[in-house]
């Protein structure tokens, strides 16, 4: 499975990819430091698209939420299967973004163990999506 | 404007390999939903070219046998779900073993290989889903749906939808609402 991550905490991102080393479920993780990174990332037709996408929600000069707008605005990118990874657990901030279009919503997990718990919940219930055929439209799942 | 669609699922599935198997010039005769048998021999250069071109529409071969019996195990576990009004109410293990013909300890461990989710958390999921789109197609409520996929209470299939999803069946339909209204701004 095709993992990103757009965080610009370098913390964060080694110990995301560090989490996903360990679970059983094989994947490859691309992490960008900002959302400018990332929107240039995906907006290059040639480059392969993730199967799931990590977006904090504060970033430096692009935000998680202007990159999950200008996501569900491109053809090409709208049905990516966008996970909210954030430090906030406000109940504005999750039903905002979902109502915006994002599929998951997770709030950082301060051990590993526990995050190595919630990548896997994420990642088993997005295969259930793939590989069964069920409707993305009504994908949300909150960790 | 924007049109809303509803998708007949088997329909849309059953047409497109019809077209496709047309547009190879294979013989065939479909035995069950996803099974189909070639009447003549086709070589694997033919089938290689078929699989890439249904994999357009999202549909692929699978060759390993253990992924075929995995599927017969989601394709009964859709239908249970699907139909649980018609069938006299048994357990999920007995229900599927007398099926397959296989006992429910290999099944259970195949499925859990191949799909890295157990069989429990696949029926707990198919229903979460069926009860998502009867909320949001059928209008139903929750008390009718629980009634429709034989739970125990309304608040069993409440704190399952929670415990599966994060979020409430009402906030769920809240927010399945709103990103309509937002769309048809």
């Amino acid at each position: 499975m095709k993992i990103a991550l757009a965080d610009d905490d370098e913390d964060d991102r080694f110990f995301f990819t560090e989490a996903f080393d360990e679970l059983k479920v094989k994947s490859k993780v691309s992490t960008f430091k900002d959302g400018i990174e990332l929107m240039h990332y995906l907006e290059q037709a040639e480059n392969e698209l993730p199967d799931l996408l990590f977006l904090d929600l504060n970033m430096p000069k692009k935000s998680g939420i202007s990159c999950l707008q200008d996501i569900k605005a491109n053809s090409r990118l709208k049905d990516l299967v966008i996970a909210i990874y954030s430090t906030s657990s406000s109940e504005e901030d999750v039903e905002h973004t979902f109502v915006l279009g994002a599929n998951i919503y997770i709030k950082k997990p301060n051990d590993f163990e526990k995050l190595k718990k919630v990548l896997s919940e994420v990642v088993t219930t997005n295969w259930q999506y793939i590989t069964s055929g069920l409707n993305k439209d009504n994908f949300l799942l909150r960790l | 404007m924007k049109l809303f669609l509803k998708f007949d699922y088997t329909t849309v599935c059953n047409r497109v390999i019809e077209e496709q198997l047309k547009m190879f010039n294979f013989k065939y005769q479909q035995t069950a939903f996803g099974e189909i048998e070639l009447l003549e021999k086709v070589t694997s250069k033919q089938l290689q070219e078929f699989n890439s071109s249904i994999e357009n529409y999202g549909i692929s071969l699978i060759e390993d046998s253990k992924k075929i019996m995995v599927q017969k195990i989601k394709d009964v576990i859709r239908d249970m779900v699907l139909n649980k009004e018609n069938d006299v109410i048994v357990k999920t293990s007995v229900f599927l073993s007398e099926k397959l013909n296989h006992n429910y300890s290999y099944l259970s461990n195949l499925f859990s290989e191949v799909t890295y989710t157990s069989i429990e958390n696949y029926v707990i999921l198919q229903k979460i889903e069926y009860t998502k789109t009867l909320l949001v197609k059928q209008d139903l409520s929750l008390t009718e749906i629980a009634y429709k996929l034989n739970y125990s209470s309304v608040a069993h299939l409440s704190k399952q939808f929670k415990n599966t999803t994060g979020i409430t069946p009402s906030a769920f339909q809240r927010i399945v609402a709103k990103r309509k209204e937002s769309h048809l701004q």
